[in-house]
């Protein structure tokens, strides 16, 4: 083949794949843009403000907002510990061996596992067996089973990329092995794993079919007051607004999208936000 | 001593933390299985996994799997089809030929992609894509596989640009300069030196996306419909398994029922599916990173 | 010089000292008495095994899976290695200092403070933190920025941070592991005029790769070659008149 010939090609191949990136960044704006639009007129106070009803210009997304608020609250507060521990011991304490690495493959896999299967999970477990029904309980308790092993994962990383010479620091000093972990590990480590805690909570917040299958309604016309309530979410709210027919119920899930969309972009804000004001230290 | 104590302690506290995790594997496998027996005792394995109908909610009941299987598989196809050739395009522009710049500023574009909800993709095909295809296709059902498709391929694009990034990243940059030596063009570098080197790692990658592909739920909940068949067309309403679930699960179900049992067999079903691709595709990735170290 | 050997006290005692890295040998039947208030130099060409030898006394080594010892090493009249002793304990008594200067990321006030503090120091934490801060050297540079992180500082000033923060722990002893060899020509001076005013209040176990360095500083100094110690004695004595040959070809730069 002539060289000029090979350039042309060169350049045309070049030309694809920048347009194959474009078209990525299409996809999302079109997606957004297309929310906004369908969505933008549904949204005002009464929307926030309101149970969701029958008749679509009465309908709001009060109860699936807060139900949301609780969820991710319940979920964080079982998780976090949860998880940080787990890393903590894998990184800090197990000895590295079969086990260790079995686990590390598990976990790698639960990570993947689809989240109906933790759905699955939580409606055997939680709903029928502890007997918790249709609660919150049981709706936090499966999304934290969900996020666990990806929050693990990336507690890991973060934990694992201390550098060791501030681990001999803090020995040569005396420290006992908790103290070289929860005052030196720990807090170096903390920007990144609150990175991954907030990721793997956005997940969490948009996830859907677990919560469908322990029983998260989509029609609540009351707030939950504890965590033993039944609850409905935002993305169950839209689930159930999507799947009629009717155009202004689609409007409605397109306001309850856009909410939800804000909530996502709120919570990463607050996690750059939080790893910079952490990341004070480490010049 | 005190601390000596609090050492001890603490080290088992965190144990028990670990614990759980395992304890989640061992619990989903033990009740996915549990159930599962209790669904083989009343219906054949054999006409489970090769049954041509799938009707257990209407009576004759028929529990033949393949109707959903099937209706899976279309999915996973049809995203890949559009997943692969974009995502690999996009991770070779992001890695051999983009700015600093552009690639800061597109790969986290890419992972807002991947973190909207997938009831916003469902949401998204059905009041955008279908009325597309059915503007060009006016025969298409109002659920149909292609919508769903498409929307899933748009769901693992993100992972599949970013795992092929990472394979092309990871490759040395020697290789590249070998060939530019050789007076090779950087389409001949692309295809000829680059995407051959770094395949073992697009292979798991696609095989990450796949299994991703086939658990994915509310998408094709949405938009693919709640018709079990075997077909070859895109554009007609189907099932998949994971749609299946929802669908039993949305009605109320009663714990003893046939009905009940049907969601932790096709559970399982798609439980050993996503687990074998999952571990062939980290096996691969952590193998090549070995590798490359 | 001479004066300072006559009244010397034994602060730390090596016996029978051998120590290994799974079926490797790297440390061979040391014997060695290290006298308190003096600078003991270890020198020896890299791979000797001087900085092993240094982290086994304060049982840093406790953390490499595949550590063994035999023999003892005797401080304050008991086995380190002993059935009752404690490390967290040894450590407090037995500081160190690392061959790369390691501030942990927080403030310089907090960097000095925070070995006492948790272990369970109850004097005023600010006056401590005040006088290692001077007794490192280091207080006249940093006194206005207490507050700012540690890994702002230069090199030589992370260093003596370090040695700060080991003397706010009121050591016995301080290990220093090369602690110059990432710091440029005049940060080193520094740190050694710095070791020299410490003696008078610590024992000071120095390993080097620097000849010229251990014959500055140091009132003793052992030679340790492919984990044997060769000789061990006055310095002044070993960079003149070593009695073995090895020494003297070392010290000439015949081979390391």
């Amino acid at each position: 083949m002539k060289r000029t010939q090979r350039k042309r090609k060169e350049q045309l191949f070049i030309w694809i794949c920048r347009a194959a990136t474009w078209s990525a960044i299409a996809i999302l704006l079109t997606l957004l843009f297309h929310v906004m639009r369908e969505g933008i007129e549904w949204l005002d106070l009464q929307f926030l403000d309101s149970f969701p009803s029958r008749k679509p210009e009465r309908a709001g997304i009060k109860s699936a907002l807060w139900g949301s608020v609780w969820l991710i609250g319940l979920t964080a507060m079982i998780s976090i510990p949860l998880s940080i521990a787990s890393a903590l011991y894998l990184e800090e304490y197990a000895p590295k061996n079969r086990w260790t690495r079995i686990i590390e493959i598990n976990l790698a896999n639960l990570a993947a596992m689809p989240s109906i299967l933790y759905g699955l999970l939580g409606l055997a477990i939680f709903v029928r067996y502890f007997d918790l029904e249709s609660s919150l309980w049981s709706g936090s308790l499966t999304l934290s089973l969900l996020v666990l092993p990806v929050v693990v994962i990336a507690a890991k990383g973060s934990i694992r990329s201390v550098p060791l010479s501030i681990r001999e620091g803090a020995y040569a000093l005396g420290a006992r092995r908790w103290q070289v972990v929860f005052y030196q590990v720990l807090p170096s480590a903390l920007p990144g794993i609150m990175t991954g805690i907030i990721l793997a909570l956005s997940r969490a917040m948009g996830e859907t079919a677990p919560l469908i299958m322990v029983g998260a309604l989509s029609y609540i016309a009351f707030l939950p007051e504890g965590p033993s309530d039944p609850f409905t979410a935002l993305p169950v709210q839209i689930y159930n607004w999507a799947s009629r027919p009717q155009d202004e119920f689609h409007g409605l899930a397109a306001g309850g999208i856009i909410v939800l969309l804000i909530l996502l972009l709120t919570l990463n804000a607050g996690a750059v936000f939080i790893r910079e004001k952490l990341q004070r230290y480490k010049s | 001593m005190l601390s000596r104590w609090i050492d001890h302690t603490v080290h088992l506290l965190l144990a028990l933390c670990v614990v759980i995790t395992i304890l989640t594997t061992l619990v989903v496998i033990v009740l996915l299985g549990k159930e599962s027996i209790l669904f083989f005792q009343q219906v054949p394995l054999w006409d489970f996994l090769l049954g041509t109908r799938w009707e257990p909610l209407l009576e004759p009941k028929s529990f033949g799997v393949l109707p959903l299987v099937v209706g899976t598989l279309k999915i996973v196809f049809g995203s890949i089809v559009i997943a692969l050739p974009l995502g690999l395009l996009i991770a070779t522009y992001l890695s051999e030929f983009a700015s600093t710049r552009f690639r800061s500023t597109v790969k986290p574009v890419l992972e807002i992609l991947a973190g909207i909800p997938t009831v916003v993709y469902g949401y998204f095909a059905l009041t955008f894509v279908t009325p597309i295809i059915r503007t060009l296709f006016p025969d298409t059902q109002i659920f149909n596989a292609a919508s769903a498709a498409i929307v899933v391929g748009i769901m693992i694009l993100p992972m599949i640009s970013s795992l092929c990034d990472d394979a092309f990243q990871a490759l040395p940059g020697s290789l590249r300069e070998g060939a530019y030596a050789l007076g090779a063009t950087q389409f001949e570098v692309a295809v000829q030196v680059i995407l051959p080197s770094a395949a073992a790692r697009v292979g798991a990658a696609v095989i990450l996306a796949l299994s991703r592909a086939i658990g994915e739920t509310m998408a094709v909940t949405l938009a693919a419909g709640a018709t079990p068949q075997i077909s070859l067309g895109f554009l007609e309403s189907i099932q998949t398994m994971t749609a299946y679930i929802v669908q039993v699960s949305l009605g109320d179900i009663p714990a003893d029922g046939i009905e009940y049992l049907t969601c932790y067999a096709v559970g399982l079903l798609l439980f050993i599916m996503t687990l074998i691709m999952n571990i062939i595709g980290n096996h691969f990735i952590t193998q090549t990173r070995k590798l490359h170290l | 010089m001479n004066d300072r050997l006559v009244d010397k006290q034994i602060s730390l005692e090596a016996r029978d000292l051998s120590i290994s890295y799974g079926e490797k040998q790297v440390i061979q039947q040391v014997n060695m008495k290290i006298s308190s208030h003096q600078v003991t130099a270890v020198i020896g060409p890299s791979g000797c095994g001087k900085s092993t030898l240094l982290r086994t006394i304060n049982r840093m080594n406790d953390f490499i899976p595949t550590f063994s010892m035999e023999g003892e090493i005797i401080f304050q009249g008991r086995n380190i290695y002993g059935p009752y002793s404690d490390p967290g304990v040894i450590r407090q008594k037995i500081g160190m200092v690392f061959q790369r200067p390691n501030p942990f990321p927080k403030s310089i006030y907090k960097n000095v403070i925070w070995g006492p503090k948790i272990n369970g120091y109850t004097g005023d934490l600010q006056e401590l933190a005040e006088d290692a801060l001077k007794r490192a050297a280091l207080w006249e540079e940093v006194k206005d920025r207490l507050n700012e992180s540690a890994l702002r500082l230069s090199g030589g000033q992370q260093q003596r941070l370090c040695i700060a923060r080991a003397i706010a722990m009121n050591p016995d002893v301080i290990l220093m592991d090369e602690p110059c060899s990432a710091l440029d020509p005049s940060a080193t001076a520094r740190i050694e005029d710095l070791i020299k005013e410490l003696r008078d209040n610590y024992t000071i176990v120095i390993v080097t790769h620097n000849m010229q360095q251990a014959a500055r500083i140091s009132d003793q100094t052992a030679f340790l070659y492919e984990g044997d110690l060769i000789e061990y004695g006055v310095t002044k004595k070993i960079f003149t008149q070593p009695d073995k040959k090895k020494t003297e070809d070392y010290i000439t730069g015949r081979f390391g």
